[in-house]
Order: structure tokens, then sequence, then C-alpha cells
């Protein structure tokens, strides 16, 4: 990494310089009016190369599963292979006009088609949309179609959406997004839901319950069935979020568990891009129940042709056009290289390179429900009087990996949430190992080491706390 | 070891509720505000508003993660303490007594009896 701290671009501005010349203007000059000028834009002036080397030293500063292992819990951050960018990259699917008729789109209405195919098969389910852009978009639009389904009934007092404490907190927005209340249920002694808690709470207010399985403490949640059965005989619909799906591909298909509806994180489990900026795509897909809500257009084969329709009784539309079709054919693609077979083998991949890590840091790390784990588990970084995870995911840094994902989930004080994925070799996660064991060692025997991480950044350790309470938004010179 | 108040009764949810003559003013403990870390922002609900024995009334958030805080006693709103919007700190620092967040009256004023002692508090927390 570029160790030297890279300036603002207003701090490298000069007066008076500048990065373009304009052609002379061929047209009559007519002033802005006054009332619509500012008086001072105070935008950074620049030549082409200052800013060149300014963009080019900043990427150089940037932290990527290309440069390094990326184990954020939570986030699946596997490896994306290069062959979907050379499929993406196609004239056909780049060039491809978001307006263009029916008829003469065949072939990325075909890949829609083939995508959704795909995904039915994956979860068990009847119906699938590409529109949602992401994972908590897709929860949006499957809370809607909850909603939908229960207006439709002629029942509107189902507004109430059950959550357990161990769920990300996205499902809690979304359903007070969509105009529900939500009821948390806690987790019993093993970490999964707690029965009684549920069956105390189930009555005929229930809109449904969102649950994660894995859930967000990498554990399969047992009774599941149970849980589905409970809230269908409530009169509730079961949403299941799909963010931990790489646990799970090509082993059980959710819809067979009781889920009426769920998102796939395309960004995690299929391998496009996700973190800065992705863009994502959060496929929703339904159970008989729940599919003529799903939101549109949606890809339909008729005798060979394809066309976009949608569902009759859907929510809408909740993205323009085709959602982010690159992203479908990444998405795609991958699926088309690792072929039934392969997708079994990376949920099996995802779980064990997790036990792996975990049966050797647990030794040093406690892990506060130690039963197998799935494609994540959830380590405590309070073993040492004084020394809190933050720090030890500040040393990380120092040895080159990404932190992993720190105090979530809630229920666990001082969470360190590790999740390899499947695309890391042994040797990988043995380096990775021998760190975390040493940054154990380090953090009773020189803990200033751990206070004062990073030392090997551009820039130490930041003062969070200050920067939450006193945020400065702006450049002020 | 985090502190306690004695005078206070509690909920399992790390909630304190305490007496003030016919009101109850009510905060988050010593041992929720040291689990949670530095206060950064925390929103107080409307002067008015009714609210039932474990709704949310308020967040609390820190540089951690943002909590949800619950009604100790159903109740209605009276006040809420202001100097929290510019000075959240103060939770951290003086969690019983500077750093209340809000004022009720009690609806319900039964429910008193069904909170945690400061003894069988105590035993809930160190459990964790």
């Amino acid at each position: 990494m570029n160790l030297i701290p890279e300036p603002l671009a207003f701090e490298l501005s000069s007066p008076g310089r500048v990065g373009v010349s304009l052609p002379t203007c061929d047209v009559p000059v007519t002033a802005v009016p006054a009332s619509l000028r500012r008086a001072e834009l105070k935008l950074p002036e620049l030549d082409e190369l200052t800013v060149v080397r300014h963009f080019t030293r900043l990427s150089q500063k940037n932290f990527s599963i290309d440069t390094h292992f990326y184990p954020l819990g939570s986030c699946t951050m596997k490896y994306n292979p290069k062959a979907n960018e050379v499929a993406a990259a196609q004239p056909g699917w780049k060039g491809a006009h978001p307006l263009v008729s029916d008829d003469r789109n065949q072939g990325a209405i075909e890949l829609i088609y083939r995508l959704q195919e795909s995904l039915k098969a994956i979860g068990g389910f009847a119906g699938v949309s590409v529109q949602p852009a992401a994972g908590a978009h897709g929860e949006l639009a499957g809370v809607f179609m909850i909603r939908a389904y229960h207006l439709a009934h002629g029942n509107p007092g189902r507004v109430k959406m059950l959550i357990p404490d161990s769920a990300h907190g996205t499902n809690p927005a979304s359903c007070t997004m969509a105009g529900l209340t939500t009821v948390t249920i806690p987790s019993d002694a093993e970490g999964g839901v707690d029965l009684d808690a549920l069956k105390a709470a189930c009555d005929d207010t229930v809109a449904g319950i969102m649950i994660t399985n894995p859930s967000t403490i990498g554990l399969f949640e047992r009774n599941i069935e149970k849980i589905a059965k409970m809230i269908h005989d409530a009169g509730g619909l079961v949403y299941g979020d799909g963010a931990n799906m790489n646990a799970l591909t090509g082993v059980l298909r959710p819809a067979d568990v009781g889920i009426d509806v769920m998102h796939f994180n395309l960004h995690k489990t299929f391998s496009t891009p996700h973190g800065g900026g992705g863009p994502g795509v959060g496929m929703v897909g339904a159970a008989p129940v729940l599919a003529e809500y799903l939101p549109g257009p949606i890809a339909v084969e008729k005798n060979g042709k394809f066309s976009m329709e949608m569902p009759a009784k859907g929510i809408g539309r909740m993205k323009a056009f085709n959602g982010n079709f690159g992203v479908l054919v990444r998405a795609y693609t991958y699926i088309r290289m690792l072929g039934e077979e392969g997708m079994r083998r990376l949920a099996e991949s995802a779980v064990l390179n997790a036990n792996y890590i975990k049966v050797k840091m647990e030794k040093v790390y406690p892990v506060k429900y130690p039963r197998r784990c799935m494609h994540e588990f959830v380590a405590m970084g309070n073993f040492v009087d004084g020394i809190h995870t933050l720090d030890i995911a500040k040393r990380m840094i120092d040895y080159g990996y990404h932190p992993p994902t720190i105090y979530f989930p809630l229920i666990v004080p001082e969470a360190l949430m590790v999740e390899p994925t499947e695309t890391e070799s042994k040797e990988t996660l043995d380096a990775f190992i021998d760190v975390m064991l040493k940054i154990a060692e380090e953090a009773k025997t020189q803990p200033e080491l751990l206070h004062d991480a990073p030392h090997n950044t551009p820039i130490g350790r930041l003062d969070e706390v200050a920067a939450a309470r006193n945020p400065m938004l702006c450049y002020r010179s | 070891m985090s502190s306690i108040d004695k005078n206070a009764r509690y909920r399992s949810s790390h909630e304190w509720a305490r007496k003030d003559g016919a009101r109850i003013v009510a905060g988050i403990s010593d041992h929720a505000q040291d689990a949670l870390g530095d206060i950064v922002f925390i929103e107080l609900p409307a002067v008015g508003k009714t609210l039932k024995q474990g709704e949310a009334f308020g967040v609390v958030e820190s540089v951690k993660a943002a909590s949800d805080v619950y009604m100790p006693m159903s109740g209605k709103i009276l006040s809420v303490n202001g100097t929290l919007t510019g000075d959240p700190a103060l939770v951290n620092k003086e969690p019983y007594t500077g750093g209340w967040l809000i004022a009720f009256e009690p609806t319900n004023p039964a429910e008193w009896d069904g909170l945690l002692t400061p003894v069988a508090y105590e035993a809930e927390a160190g459990k964790e």
C-alpha cells in the first residue's frame, strides 16, 4: 500500500489552473441571470496530470478482494471470477439499450429468464423477480408483498412483523419503511429463536416473521420448520433473509422449509462485485402463495419468444428498466460455470472453511455458541483485560487483513464475526489463523501495540467518537 | 464492575426506573452504557406521547451500535432530557443522574412491582 497520506483535491488546488481547454464558443453568449449565480463556488482548480495522479494514488490505497483476504462476517466477500467480467463486457450486453422493444431484446430477456429459472431451482420458488437493487431493497419488496397479500385477503389489521434479536438491522428498517410495526423475539440459550416468546407473540395481528437462516451468529436454525408452521398457523407469512445463502446453495431449498418469500444477494452468494458501490441486486423469490405479488416486470417465455410482463397483482416496480442488468449477466455466468454440482460444493466449502478457522481460533478467542457453525462464526475479543474487539480489528489491518465484522450481532458482547467464504485456499486460512493467534499473544504481552493500531497505514487510529459527535462533512480552508 | 442505583428498579433490557413523586424517571443502566461504549446520539420521544410497557421509546447510538430503549412501565411522557442532544456523553458519565432519558406519568403503577430489584438485576447483568 502507498503509505504517504494523500492530500484532498482542494489542498492541491491552485487559483486559475485548468485541466481542460474548451473550443471557442460558436453560439451567442447569454449571461446567466445574477439571481441564479453563486458569488463563489469553491471547486478545486487542477491540471490534468495532478488529477490523474491524485486519483491513481487514491486507487492504490484501495483495499479489495483482489488484493487481500477479506473475512468480513455477514458480507460474503468472495472472489469474483474475472470470467464474469468478460461475459458482462460483451458488446451485446454492454451496449443493450434499456428502451429497446422486447422483440429486439430477445437475448437480454432470455438471460433474465434463465437467471430467474436458476434461482427458482436453487430456492425452490414458484416465481422470481430481478428488480430490487440490493438486499434491503429485496426485503422491502418482500414486506410490501406480504402486506399486499394481507390487504387482498381482507386483513388490514395484520401489521406486526416478528423479528429475532439476531436479525440484520435492515429487517426492522424495511418493515418500518413499509408501514409495519416490529416485535423483537429473543434468542434462546443455544442462539436459536426462543419458541415460547414466538408463541406468545403469535396473534391475529401478525403479518409474518423475518428470519435469517443460518442466523447472523452463523448457526443453522434447527427449528425453522416448526417456526414456519407456527407463523402459518397464526395466519402469517415467512420472509427468509437470504443474506446467508452461501451456506445453503445446492444443499437446502428455502421454500422446502416453509419460506414464502426471500431475497438473494447476487453480490454475495453469486459473486458479483460487493462493496465500493456494487451495484447490488437483491432478487426476490416467492412460493406459490406470494408469487403473483412479485415486483415486475418479469421475464416470461411463450413458444420460444421472450417478453417482460408485470404480474397481475404485483406490487409494481422497485427499479427502472430491468434492474442492474450488468450484474445479472455476471451472476448468470457464475451459476452456469458452477452448475448444480458446483453450487453444492460452494456451500460445503464455505462451511468447511469457517469451521476450520473456528476450531483453530476458539482455543484463544471464546465463542459464545460453541456448536458447529455454518459459513461464518462469531468469536469474542474481550479475553484480555483492557483489550477490546476494536483493538484487535485495528491490529489486523497492520497484518494486511480486512477486519471482520465487529460489534454485530448485538447479542454477542464484543463480537468478532469471521466469514472466510469458499474461495480461499488452506494456505490463506492458515496464515490468517497464525496472525489471529499472534495478535492474541500481543494483547497479553504488548497491549499498546493493539491500542495504537493501525501502525502500517497512511493514517493511524481515527477518533471515531469525535467524528460521530462533531462531524465535519465539508472541506473548509 | 458496573455500578447500580439501589433506589431504582430495572428491566432485563437494561433500563432503570425510579420514583420521583408521582412520576417515574428512566434511563439506561451503568452496565448498558459500558457495554455500548461512547454514546454519540440519542433519540427521545415527543412529550405527551403514550407508550406501553416494553415499547421502544427511543434510540441510544454508540460507535458500536444503535439500540432501542424500552419503556420500563406504561406511561405518558412528561419530559425528556434535552441536555443529551448536545452532550450525549452524559449518559456514559452519569447514567443514573445527569444522564436520565425520560420522565413519565405511569398509567399502570402496578407494573412497578413486576420490575427487577437492584439485586435481581445485578445477578442478571452479571450473567452476560
